[in-house]
């Protein structure tokens, strides 16, 4: 199935005094989807994003924005786009409807266009009552929401978010996932960086995993969690002598893909649980095997980062970029 | 060209705006070179100053063309703090993600910078008269005075904004501007004529683009056009020079970190 595409990144590189921060970077977003760009701090998605929103230039390949060029057509580019950086550019000493103000000119917004947008996009993300206090009296929340409204400004077919949920508490980083989703019921296109991977599973309709500036893994959650050769379930034999026979019974059933004998018994990778998990039981009973402990889960975020990777999000290796 | 001037006119209100809300801070910048040069240093080196070596009437007299021009040079040295900050935030890049023209932000400074610094000029020139200093040139002089100041600090707020873009932190920021102003003040004609320094510190001086502002201000408060006018002629002449070269490097700071 072809969707319609809106931005369009082909082997990509970017170099900074002799250290590669991108490499070779090739993928598509589609218009109306939420894409997210997952990865550790010094990756490359910030970089990466960088380039898109006409910030950086690429020192190899290019990235096309509706099939603008994100350096030749610059300009244009920037028209069609909104920006939301992370979260500490804020005026302190501007108020939230100045920097909208200050916005709607640099937008070259008519003063009838900017008077009718600014109230709409205040109640939009819930800043009405504070509209017309200095930002340095905002919380981080309501930072954060004024930088919604900033991006949002321009009325833009695609808004780029770095970082949206950095350092805000649950609920507000709920209420900001709450905005993205309606951003995307409201047609727009959503290009994210992240480096929280529940947020990449449950906010992002793709996701792209980077790594050391290349690209390790794209694709829907969903799919990649599945890519990774499905469920697993670990079982636990009480007999270990009847391992080895249990283990090539299961081997012949259907939906499962691969089985390893462990210590205490065997991890067994399946395609279907509701398939697998009867037949399992029932060939264990045939062969009076008895079992102390069944364990059952599905992939997560984090197991596909680590296959594709080989490590942790959470191992953090500073390489510059992403200060 | 009116997309422009919507641009330009939006980030100097900014400027303004942010100017309004740090009261504490505006008033400050305003009295500061009045009240520790003009009036405390002036006054407290009226009997120390041989009135014979400064050729004027009183130290205060003297001393007018130097904090004019001293006023200039902070204000210009100082004028990229502002895109310091707003670089060091990501407001910068903020603004660079809008279709603006680039050199728009750069522009609205400028603007900014020169009608605060030509505003405090006059103040201090307000304050100077009350202290008996007038002017003998009138108010063709005073527009003169603000014309070479201008000058000047385009060139130095044209300094600060290529340090502003080129520099790693905003220590270095601060380190480079604090070993550059006081050096600049002592290594010029503002406290001390030429004449009367040390001969390696009046040599230093002549190549001090400050000593060529005050050295074209001062007669046209002290002596008149007769006086001024060459060294004013001279003082252009230089400006235009120092000018091109600071926006010259300038440009090509601000290209390299923007793109």
């Amino acid at each position: 199935m072809s969707r319609p595409v809106a931005i369009d990144v082909s082997h990509l590189g970017k170099t900074y005094d002799k250290v590669r921060a991108v490499e070779d970077l090739s993928f598509q977003v589609y218009t109306g989807e939420i894409f997210g760009l997952l990865g550790p701090n010094g990756a490359g998605k910030s970089t990466t994003l960088r380039i898109l929103i006409t910030l950086l230039n690429p020192t190899s390949g290019s990235a096309k924005i509706f099939g603008l060029d994100s350096v030749k057509d610059a300009d244009r580019v920037r028209q069609t786009i909104g920006y939301v950086p992370q979260e500490r550019a804020i005026d302190r000493f501007l108020t939230g409807r100045e920097h909208l103000e200050l916005l709607a000119d640099l937008y070259h917004l008519s003063q009838e266009d900017a008077a009718g947008r600014i109230p709409q996009l205040l109640k939009l993300v819930e800043l009405e009552q504070q509209a017309d206090r200095p930002a340095k009296t905002y919380s981080g929340g309501m930072k954060r929401k004024l930088d919604i409204a900033c991006g949002l400004l321009p009325d833009p077919k695609i808004l780029f978010l770095d970082e949206p949920t950095l350092g805000l508490d649950v609920q507000s980083r709920l209420r900001i996932w709450d905005h993205v989703r309606a951003m995307r019921e409201r047609g727009i296109t959503v290009v994210m960086t992240t480096n929280y991977l529940d947020e990449a599973d449950q906010l992002c309709d793709r996701i792209a995993i980077i790594d050391g500036g290349r690209i390790k893994a794209l694709g829907a959650p969903n799919e990649l969690k599945v890519g990774l050769g499905g469920d697993l379930v670990s079982l636990t034999v009480r007999e270990h002598d009847r391992v080895e026979k249990l283990a090539a019974a299961i081997r012949d059933l259907p939906a499962i893909r691969a089985v390893t004998v462990t210590a205490n018994g065997l991890d067994i990778r399946v395609d279907s649980p509701e398939k697998a998990l009867p037949a399992i039981l029932e060939a264990a009973n045939r062969l009076t095997c008895q079992l102390e402990f069944i364990d059952y889960h599905r992939p997560r975020l984090d197991d596909v980062f680590i296959a594709h990777t080989g490590r942790s999000i959470k191992d953090d290796h500073p390489k510059a970029e992403d200060a | 060209m009116k997309e422009y001037w919507q641009e330009i006119r939006a980030l100097t209100m900014r400027w303004v705006r942010r100017l309004s809300r740090e009261k504490f801070s505006m008033l400050f910048t305003l009295v500061q070179p009045m009240l520790f040069w003009l009036i405390f240093f002036g006054n407290l080196f009226q009997r120390a100053a041989d009135l014979q070596v400064t050729q004027s009437s009183s130290y205060i007299s003297f001393l007018t063309a130097g904090v004019v021009v001293m006023t200039v040079l902070n204000n210009g040295l100082a004028g990229g703090v502002d895109l310091l900050f707003d670089k060091e935030n990501g407001f910068l890049e903020r603004l660079m993600s809008t279709p603006i023209h680039r050199t728009s932000v750069i522009l609205s400074r400028f603007i900014f910078v020169t009608t605060i610094t030509s505003l405090q000029v006059l103040v201090i020139l307000a304050v100077a008269w009350l202290f008996g200093v007038q002017p003998v040139t009138g108010l063709a002089g005073v527009a003169t005075i603000l014309l070479i100041g201008m000058m000047f600090g385009v060139g130095l707020t044209a300094i600060s904004m290529a340090m502003a873009f080129s520099v790693k932190s905003h220590g270095d920021f601060f380190s480079v501007l604090g070993f550059l102003s006081l050096p600049m003040i002592f290594l010029s004609s503002a406290l001390v004529p030429l004449a009367a320094m040390p001969g390696w510190m009046g040599f230093l001086a002549q190549f001090n683009p400050m000593t060529w502002a005050i050295d074209a201000v001062r007669p046209l408060i002290l002596q008149g056009w007769a006086e001024a006018l060459p060294h004013v002629g001279m003082v252009i002449g230089v400006m235009v020079l120092f000018d091109a070269l600071c926006l010259y490097g300038g440009a090509k700071a601000f290209r390299r970190a923007i793109g």
